[in-house]
């Protein structure tokens, strides 16, 4: 009895014990988890609060007269007329217009720097769209330069930051915002436009499309041959030294820095084989060098985590292992293989330095519309931007890390629902 | 694991039994009883089957005859499944397992160079222990092994083999109503009974059964028991079980497996009443296994 009740006291110290060490346990792990959260949350507010402003530009409302002879055409169908003429004038004159009081040409050329110097060429596209403007007034926002922006952005923050601006501009830009003839708009060009010298006109149109190439290229490549060799080596091949081998290179592979698979594409795919530098070509055969081993790797797993017992019941009713494997494993496999395959995709839509490697970081300003047309993607385009003086490409910058992420929460996101989704079902 | 197992009971099962009876096997025992049979389905002789280089099966010979159900009885670990095995090949599967001996089904070499496995497999069909239909819809569970074997010539022909084999399996009634449902949203009785339907769709000549009532309840086990008895009318049966009541119900003859060796064959009635082997008192009394 007494004996019981010793036992019994001795299980309850040590049991206050045991649950004190629990306890501390969880906190250990609730704190790891808080950090990692915490580094998260403090990326994106950083990058959301850089960048949230580039998702708007500064637009100026001006009267603008669509004069012909201004701009020295007769002809709007006439190709060659609408290069040559002097569309900028268009802008300036109606600058002038509206703030007739300005003379001289210091403070003319201040004037003019209000507007992008893209503004006429967005004039003549507006009157090529729609003709019967020729010669008449027309009301238009027209976008503001890289330098208005940034500091009416600022102002409108309250703090001003007017490094770049004169006197008679800050004059100018307050009178506009008085008389309600400034404004923030919605940015298309930052999805419409490619590169650019100058930020405002600057969008990542080119990137996307050059990425969207590169990538599918990967897919293409990477998905067929992955999974082929996954199911070679699991369903086929025979158990022996060679196969140990080419499992330990597979891992090995996985391992390798990414800016090697980039010295082994221009190694070969450039110098040997001749393809052209900085196109999505041989951007994809780079990337899917890298993506191959996560892709076998992850759909072996796949392969592996189909129960033998589903094989047995194919075997055993005489189907042949080709039947087996098609009929059987892969549609089971599929998901987890699509799994890996989506996170290889992530991975090599946020790779840069193989990509510099093979020039892909070239200054691209025409969007690229094929797998052959030079093109930079959207990781190294931040690259380019983080790296470029123009304090407007700050928020640009960030913008573009904006899309990269939410493509990337995407394509993971995808990935998990696709396991949650398709979950075995034996 | 399993024989390293028997083999540390086994001294102990020895210390149990009075002094003149001994539990040793000899090296070169002879199955006793009658294992040959003037009608045979299959016919096995000689055979030893190795993992590697544990040799889990040792110098069995035996006759099935011609719609018997024989029952393969021993304590786990014996090597009833590997045995079972052989008999469709499904050890080809198994890395390093390799087997020698003759085992022919009507007069065929089973393990003939020039024969194909696929074709065996049609004729010899298997239900595993664990119900294992494939994650597809009842129907497609039925009708996978004529698709692939090209037994229906129409999809009429088809839906007449999917209906017959369940009929066969005594599941037509109960699952008639949503033949498009995964067949793995029956029940575990029910699952083995749809294992059994795919087998015999593609009409194999012998079914190889591997404990298939261990995972289920009494009252799954003994529809099973029953459709068996059924099925023996056109089937020739091979089942493993380690439920001697089972072995009782449902045979004609039993045979008793014991470390790789075939101790002794009977017919059923005998094997429960007169064994004639002390090995297979010893088990059937229950003192070990
Ligand atoms: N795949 C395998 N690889 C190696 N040894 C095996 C394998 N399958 C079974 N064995 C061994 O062969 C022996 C017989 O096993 P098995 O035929 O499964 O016995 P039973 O079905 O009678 O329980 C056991 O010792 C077991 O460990
Ligand atoms: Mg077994």
């Amino acid at each position: 009895m007494n004996n019981k009740s010793q036992v019994l006291s001795k299980i309850q110290s040590s049991l206050a014990r045991r649950n004190r060490a629990e306890a501390r346990f969880r906190w250990y792990g609730r704190m790891a988890i808080f950090i990692g959260l915490l580094a998260v949350a403090l990326l994106f507010i950083d990058i959301v609060s850089k960048g949230h402003g580039a998702f708007r530009a500064t637009y100026i409302q001006l009267d603008v007269r669509y004069d012909q002879a201004l701009v020295g055409i007769d002809n709007l169908t006439d190709a060659e007329q609408l290069i040559a003429g002097n569309w900028q004038a268009l802008p300036k004159s109606a600058l002038r217009t509206y703030f007739p009081d300005v003379s001289g040409r210091s403070d003319k050329r201040k004037l003019y720097k209000l507007l992008s110097n893209g503004a006429g060429f967005d004039l003549k596209d507006r009157l090529v769209a729609d003709p019967s403007l020729l010669n008449r007034i027309e009301s238009v926002w027209i976008l503001a330069d890289d330098d208005i922006d940034t500091y009416y952005k600022s102002w409108l923050d309250g703090n001003p930051y007017d490094a770049r601006m004169s006197d008679k501009q800050v004059k100018w830009i307050h009178q506009l915002h008085q008389e309600g003839q400034i404004a923030l708009h919605f940015n298309s060009n930052l999805f419409t436009r490619g590169d650019s010298r100058e930020p405002e006109q600057a969008g990542i149109r080119g990137a996307l499309m050059g990425s969207f190439f590169t990538l599918v290229l990967t897919l293409l490549l990477s998905f067929p041959i992955g999974v082929s060799a996954a199911i070679y080596l699991e369903e086929f091949a025979p158990k022996n030294k060679w196969t140990d081998f080419i499992e330990v290179n597979i891992n090995n592979l996985a391992a390798v820095p990414s800016i090697i698979f980039g010295l082994l594409g221009l190694a070969i795919f450039i110098n040997v084989f001749h393809v052209p530098r900085s196109v999505p070509i041989v951007g994809g055969l780079v990337l899917t060098l890298m993506t191959l081993p996560t892709i076998i790797i992850t759909s072996r797993a796949a392969i592996k985590s189909v129960p033998p017992s589903i094989r047995e019941a194919a075997l055993g009713m005489g189907a042949s292992k080709y039947q087996m494997v098609l009929h059987h494993v892969l549609p089971l496999a599929l998901p987890g293989m699509l799994t890996g395959a989506i996170i290889g995709m992530a991975q090599a839509l946020g790779e840069t330095a193989p990509l510099l490697m093979i020039g892909m970081v070239a200054f691209i300003v025409d969007i690229p519309g094929g797998f052959s047309d030079p093109a930079t993607v959207l990781p190294v385009q931040i690259f380019l931007w983080a790296d470029s003086p123009e304090r407007a490409f700050i928020e640009k910058t960030s913008a573009a890390i904006m899309v990269l992420l939410s493509f990337l929460i995407i394509m993971n996101t995808s990935a998990v629902w696709l396991r949650k989704r398709l979950e075995r079902r034996w | 694991m399993n024989t390293s197992n028997i083999a540390e009971k086994e001294p102990k099962t020895t210390a149990k039994l009075s002094s003149e009876q001994t539990l040793e096997i000899e090296d070169n025992h002879i199955t006793v009883g009658s294992c040959f049979s003037d009608n045979p389905k299959m016919t096995m002789r000689n055979v030893n089957v190795f993992y590697a280089d544990k040799q889990a099966i040792f110098d069995v010979s035996l006759d099935i005859e011609k719609n018997e159900v024989i029952a393969m009885i021993g304590p786990s670990g014996c090597g009833k499944s590997t045995f079972l095995r052989t008999l469709n090949r499904m050890n080809d599967t198994v890395d390093g397992c390799r087997m020698d001996g003759d085992i022919c089904m009507d007069g065929d070499d089973l393990y003939a160079p020039k024969l194909d496995v696929v074709e065996l497999r049609a004729r010899v069909g298997m239900v595993f222990q664990k119900p294992n239909p494939f994650p597809k819809s009842i129907y497609d569970n039925v009708a996978y092994g004529p698709k692939i074997h090209g037994l229906a010539d129409s999809r009429v022909d088809l839906d007449e083999i999917v209906e017959n084999s369940l009929r066969k399996a005594s599941l037509w009634e109960e699952v008639k109503e949503r033949l498009h449902q995964p067949g793995t949203g029956l029940s575990g009785g029910q699952q083995q009974r749809l294992c059994i339907a795919r087998a015999i769709a593609v009409s194999p000549e012998v079914i190889l059964m591997d404990e298939p009532c261990s995972a289920l309840d009494p009252i799954a086990t003994a529809k099973i028991e029953e459709l068996i008895e059924e099925l023996s009318e056109n089937f020739t049966i091979a089942i493993v079980t380690h439920s001697m009541q089972q072995a009782a119900r449902v045979s004609h003859r039993t045979a008793y497996f014991h470390l790789g060796k075939l101790i002794e064959v009977n017919p059923t009635e005998q094997v429960f009443t007169m064994p004639q082997h002390q090995l297979t008192e010893a088990y059937i009394t229950g003192r070990f296994g």
